[in-house]
Formats: C-alpha cells, sequence, structure tokens
C-alpha cells in the first residue's frame, strides 16, 4: 500500500502542475503567435539549443561508459584501486593516476587560495582604485595565456630553476620529511602543483573579489563606527560574511586544476607510480588521457583510458557544481545581508 | 615548419574541393583562377596515421599535387593508433603506421589488407653529458647492447659506472652523476621501435617490459613527443634518452654510436639504416610486416624500422587507380626527398618488390 501511495504522489502532483503551466505557456504562446512569427521561431531556436547542451553533454557520458565498458568488466571494483598500469600485459589500475590528480590539485590550491584570496582583499579594499583596475587586469590575464604556453614555460624556466636552487634548498632544510627527500629532476609532481597555482589563481581571484565586492557596504561602515580598525573591519564583515562565496571560488579552482591537460603533461614527468616524495615525477587522470589515447589500439587500453575519462567527468561535474552551489549561496546571503 | 605550412596548404585545398563542388565553383573559383585544379575534376583522398613520417609525407603530398593536379590529398597525422582504427573503420582511404598491423588486429578487418612500406626511420639515443661534449665530438659516446638495456632498465644508474667507462676511454665521465633517463610519455610508434629493440637483446626486459607503443617503464620521465623528451634532456645534465634522428638533426642533440650484432659500434645515418633494411632482405615476408631492429649487418644501425602505408587489396574504380598511381610514385620518385628530411629511402631491390605488390592491387569498376 504505501509503494502505490509513493509512486501515486509524485504522479499527481507533477500533473497538476504542469497542466497550470502548460495552460500559462499556451496562453503567452498564443499572444506571441498573433503577434510575431519571428518571435516564436527565435524562441523555438533558444530553446532547441538550451535542449542540445543537456543532450550533449547525457551523450558524452552516454559515450565515455559505453567505450569504458570493456575496462569496468573486466577490473570492476579494482580499477581505481590497484597501481599496475600496464598497456603491454593489458593490465590496468588507476591508484597512481588518480593520486597524481590529487597531489597536484591539493598542491595548487594550497598555493592558490592563500595568494588569491589576499591578492582580491587587497585590491577590492587597499589599493588605490587606479592600481586596483590595472593588477585586476594583469591578474586576469593569467587565464587568457594558452595552458601549452605555461607548458613550455614549466619546462623552459621553471623546471631547470626547481632542479638547480628551489630543491635542493627543500631537501637540505625539509629533507626529513619524505615529500622533500629523493633525487630532484625539476620535473615532477611539484613542478605540476606550481604551474597548475599559477593557473587557478586568476579563477579563483576573481570570483573572490567579485564576492568581495558584493559585500555591502553598511556592513563595512558599521564595523569602522563601532571602532575596528581596517583589518578587523576585513576580518569581521568582509571575510565572514564572504567565506561561503569564497570557499566556492576555491573549490572552482580545484575544478580547474582536476581537468588542466596539456601544461601538467608537460611539466609531471609522466611516470605511473606512486611515489611520497613531491620531488618524483607522477601522472594526472587528464595527462595519462592525453598521452596515451592516439596511440592505443587494444581494446582494453581504450576502455581503461575511458573509464578515466569517466571518472574524471564525474568528479569534475560534482565538484563544478558544489562550487556554483557555494558561489550562488555566498551571493544571496550577502544580498540578503544587504536588505536587512 | 614546412611541414606545418604543408599541411595548410592540404588543408585549404581540400576545403576548397568541398566548397567548389557545392558552391558549383562560381564563388571561389574566381580565388583561384591560378590554379588548375579548378578546370580539372578533382578526387579527393583521405589518409591519416603516422606522426613520424609526417614531414616527409606533406612534402610527397604537396610535390604529387604538383605535378597530379586533379588528386588532393588530405593526411591527418593522427598517430599510427588512431591511423590503423580509422583505417580499419573505413573513415580513411588510406591508412599509415610505424608499426605493421599485429595479425589480431589484421583478423578485425574484413577486407584484405597491403602493407606497404614507404621509407626507413632510425630512432637515436640521446643525451646531455655536461663534460663530454666539449672534450670529444659530440658523437662519441658509445653504447653497448647490455649497457642500454640496463640504464634503461634502471639498474645501470650513474656515469661513473665502469662499463660505460670501459667503451668509452676517451671521455672524461662526471665523478658522480646520476643518469637520468627520459622516454616518450605519449604512445608512440618512436617507443614501439626502442622497446621492440631492447625486447630483443635483452630477455630481463623483454620479461619485465615488452614491446608496445607505450609500455611500464620501470624509470625514468616521461616528455610528451620528441619535443618534451629532447627538452628534458636538454635542460637535464646526465639525461639519455630515445627520439627519432630527425627530430635529433633538426635539434642538433648529440647521440651514440650504438654496438650492432656484428660488434661494430654504429652511428644511424642514411647509410647504415638502408644497410639494416638489406639485411633482412632475405627474410623479408610476402607482406612486408617486419622488424628490422638488431639486424646481422656489420654497418647496419641496430635501432631502425620501415613506415607503412596501409591500403586495401580491393579497391573502388576511379580512386582506386589514382591511389594505386600515387603509391607507385611514393616508392619510385617520392624516394629522392627522404634523404634531405633524413628518412632512408628503400634499397632498390625492395622497390621492386614493393612495386610489384602495388600492381597487384584489385580495382572493382
Amino acid at each position: 500500500m504505501e509503494y502505490t501511495s509513493i509512486k501515486l504522489m509524485p504522479v499527481i502532483i507533477p500533473n497538476t502542475t504542469s497542466t497550470a503551466k502548460t495552460g500559462l505557456l499556451k496562453r503567452s504562446r498564443t499572444r506571441i503567435s498573433e503577434v510575431h512569427f519571428a518571435d516564436r521561431l527565435f524562441a523555438g531556436i533558444l530553446k532547441f539549443a538550451a535542449s542540445g547542451l543537456i543532450v550533449l553533454l547525457f551523450s558524452i557520458g552516454f559515450f565515455l561508459f559505453h567505450t569504458a565498458l570493456p575496462s569496468i568488466e573486466k577490473f570492476g571494483w579494482h580499477f581505481p584501486f590497484t597501481s599496475t598500469w600496464d598497456p603491454v600485459q593489458e593490465v590496468f589500475g588507476a591508484l597512481p593516476v588518480i593520486y597524481g590528480t590529487v597531489v597536484s590539485s591539493f598542491i595548487a590550491v594550497l598555493i592558490a587560495a592563500p595568494l588569491s584570496i589576499g591578492v582580491a582583499l587587497f585590491l577590492t579594499e587597499v589599493a588605490p582604485t587606479r592600481i586596483s583596475k590595472v593588477l585586476s587586469f594583469l591578474v586576469e590575464m593569467l587565464a587568457a595565456i594558452p595552458s601549452v604556453v605555461y607548458g613550455l614555460w614549466g619546462i623552459f624556466v621553471l623546471a631547470p630553476k626547481l632542479r638547480e636552487t628551489v630543491e635542493p634548498a627543500l631537501g637540505k632544510s625539509l629533507g626529513f620529511l619524505p615529500f622533500f627527500s629523493g633525487p630532484k629532476y625539476g620535473v615532477g609532481m611539484l613542478a605540476a602543483g606550481l604551474i597548475l597555482a599559477i593557473m587557478i589563481t586568476p579563477t579563483v581571484f576573481s570570483i573572490s573579489k567579485e564576492v568581495f565586492l558584493a559585500v555591502p557596504a553598511s556592513l563595512k561602515e558599521a564595523a569602522l563606527a563601532l571602532g575596528a580598525t581596517r583589518w578587523e573591519m576585513m576580518k569581521i564583515s568582509i571575510l565572514k560574511s564572504a567565506k561561503t562565496g569564497v570557499f566556492g571560488a576555491i573549490i572552482l579552482g580545484l575544478g580547474r586544476a582536476l581537468g588542466e591537460t596539456m601544461a601538467v603533461t608537460m611539466v609531471i614527468g609522466n611516470s605511473a607510480k606512486i611515489s611520497a616524495s613531491l620531488f618524483a615525477p607522477g601522472q594526472t587522470m587528464a595527462s595519462v588521457i592525453a598521452n596515451e589515447y592516439a596511440e592505443a589500439t587494444g581494446e582494453v587500453h581504450l576502455a581503461a583510458l575511458a573509464e578515466i575519462g569517466l571518472a574524471l567527468f564525474f568528479i569534475t561535474f560534482i565538484v563544478n557544481t558544489l562550487a556554483r552551489l557555494f558561489v550562488l549561496r555566498g551571493l544571496r546571503l550577502e544580498s540578503q545581508g544587504r536588505h536587512t | 615548419m614546412a611541414g606545418l605550412k604543408c599541411r595548410w596548404i592540404i588543408s585549404f585545398y581540400s576545403v576548397n574541393f568541398v566548397l567548389n563542388s557545392v558552391a558549383g565553383g562560381l564563388v571561389f573559383g574566381a580565388l583561384e583562377t591560378s590554379l588548375k585544379a579548378d578546370t580539372v575534376a578533382t578526387t579527393l583522398i583521405n589518409g591519416a596515421g603516422a606522426t613520424f613520417p609526417f614531414p616527409l609525407y606533406s612534402k610527397w603530398f604537396f610535390e604529387y599535387q604538383k605535378e597530379n593536379p586533379e588528386v588532393q590529398i588530405n593526411y591527418q597525422s593522427i598517430g599510427s593508433g588512431g591511423g590503423i582504427r580509422q583505417f580499419l573503420q573505413e573513415t580513411v582511404d588510406f591508412g599509415a603506421t610505424d608499426l605493421p598491423m599485429s595479425d589480431a588486429q589484421l583478423t578485425k578487418s574484413k577486407k584484405s589488407v597491403l602493407h606497404i612500406p614507404t621509407v626507413l626511420g632510425a630512432t637515436v639515443i640521446t643525451y646531455n653529458l655536461p663534460n663530454a661534449s666539449k672534450e670529444s665530438t659530440p658523437s662519441a659516446l658509445k653504447l653497448s647492447p647490455d649497457v642500454v638495456a640496463d640504464i634503461f632498465l634502471g639498474t645501470l644508474s650513474n656515469w661513473n659506472d665502469s662499463r660505460i667507462k670501459k667503451l668509452n676511454p676517451t671521455i672524461s665521465f662526471p665523478s658522480d652523476l646520476s643518469i637520468i633517463v627520459a622516454r616518450r610519455s605519449d604512445g608512440s610508434g618512436t617507443t614501439a621501435i626502442f622497446t621492440d629493440y631492447l625486447s630483443k637483446i635483452s630477455s630481463e626486459w623483454k620479461q619485465k617490459v615488452g614491446m608496445g607503443t607505450s609500455v611500464n617503464w620501470p624509470a625514468g620521465l616521461g616528455g610528451k613527443g620528441n619535443e618534451g623528451v629532447s627538452g628534458i634532456i636538454k635542460h637535464t645534465p646526465g639525461a639519455i634518452g630515445y627520439i627519432e634522428l630527425t627530430y635529433a638533426e633538426s635539434t642538433h642533440l648529440p647521440y651514440a654510436s650504438i654496438q650492432n650484432k656484428a660488434g661494430n659500434f654504429v652511428l644511424p645515418n642514411l647509410k647504415s639504416v638502408t644497410a639494416a633494411a638489406e639485411a633482412f632482405s632475405n627474410q623479408l615476408p610476402d607482406d612486408f610486416r617486419l622488424s628490422i631492429t638488431n639486424p646481422d649487418g656489420p654497418n647496419a644501425y641496430p635501432i631502425s624500422a620501415f613506415t607503412y602505408f596501409l591500403v586495401y587489396q580491393t579497391l573502388q574504380s576511379t580512386k582506386g587507380e589514382k591511389i594505386v598511381k600515387f603509391l607507385k610514385w611514393a616508392v619510385t620518385h617520392g624516394q629522392k626527398y627522404a634523404e634531405k628530411l633524413y628518412y632512408a629511402p628503400l634499397p632498390p631491390s625492395l622497390v621492386r618488390k614493393v612495386e610489384a605488390k602495388i600492381g597487384k592491387i584489385n580495382i572493382q569498376p
């Protein structure tokens, strides 16, 4: 009995609402058709485009799933938890690339988040407007640089610097930690994390800036009126109320770091092994696909790459959804603050 | 750069071809009155595959189109694996691959497949030794098969190793410098040729790693493409890796001479690569699918390979005739363009065999 009632409920409710809605739509539609054929045509085109996007999204997911089937059937749940990646024997485990993706993105967020939030706070609250405009523009310009250029810069400038100065210094001072031990190659996990940090800075920065700007002036004035210093005002009024939005900005940056391919592939050293040292080469989900897809001939090999693609698709989908929810919620909270 | 330019021109032609057939040549015909292509009915031939011979292939298409304006060849260098896939799905008229198709792949094809060898290419071992290159000629480093295998297995990992010193008494090696292996991270025919060689000279390699376009490397850093590997080598003292001869020549990287089966140290060049092909001329199977790494000849360079066009045994009439004509041109007239781009031309004896093979292609009316 319970089952049927549960099943009936959603049938009844959407029915009533949908008839109400279509009734409304019908009315407006007839009005439009009376006025202009062009309007109706345009609305149709827009609807087609909008639904096309959704169809596209689902078909990408379906395509990946379909291609990945042989690998899903062969490796099952072992796939994300084993670490052999051997195209010759057709044995595939995704653990090293998942590890590489997580660690490189984590390094990137660890560096980029404080940096971009600091810059955003400085440019919205401290710097004179003129400087603020120029600097904002420059930081946002970082997003316009193609990732292959970042990669080249990584190989030719960053990696040699890391190998000659940064990594030996880290090894000397913090070498007792497993993260900073082992041979120094220049290219590797650390280089990938640093490149990613630079690449996601504009994303985190520009959204944080928007969120800070959305904080109502009344909140800031209230803090100042109560005798807060400038730093206390930023802490109490801005950072506190912008917390959710800034968190969203960081996650959005994370989403970009997870999926970044070209620059990472060029500097990470591409070795499907798990090593505690950040100096060691690694491999990410996106980079293994970019590396091996073009020449993969074995059916299982192709399927394993598609399965990694599918996993990446879902992870970035979820991360981006979360981020947008946080940013939206943050902005809404602040605008509510403004009204009260 | 020349390759890029040619590719542009090729794609430009093909776009124009499509537009011409759609617009009846009315709109775009005016733009290219100087091109003969406009007045003759053109045949578009599509190909896809190997990147390794692409510089030569684009030169071929360019020259061939100058001579035969009625044919437009559009080639996408998407890699051997992609070339084989597209060829099997019959979305292209011919494929191109550095590795001959495996028996398993051949059984997937409903039609009978022909391998047409086009040229030969060498894979070289290049390195970055800060002291050595100053004191001696850049190509002086000598390596024996066991040393090469142990370096890439990761078991020989310092330049001060006595075995390396013994092979190279004239070079003063740094007292303590780690050997850093650089290899391709992307699947590639070059990797297949190199791992094929390693599998032949080292049973340990064959057992642990094997051969393929991507393998589970026991050691080293992966760079994407020839440019990625040479980037790592150029900027990492102590690095060693493998790239195509063409690429080593154009980037002026030093390369090692390698001890061949006869015991001689041989540098990769057109002669030693052709010698490798000649060493196998008696064992060459009828379908030309043969690995020529680790050859017998006294002057043969041990790491080289054929690169192939793939076509079906039976082709459709008009287009098929054009393809056959082009293939014949490529293995005869086309060979003269190979040397300048550091590919070794096919030995003359082989050219005759390949020509005979092309002659056997059936044209379906």
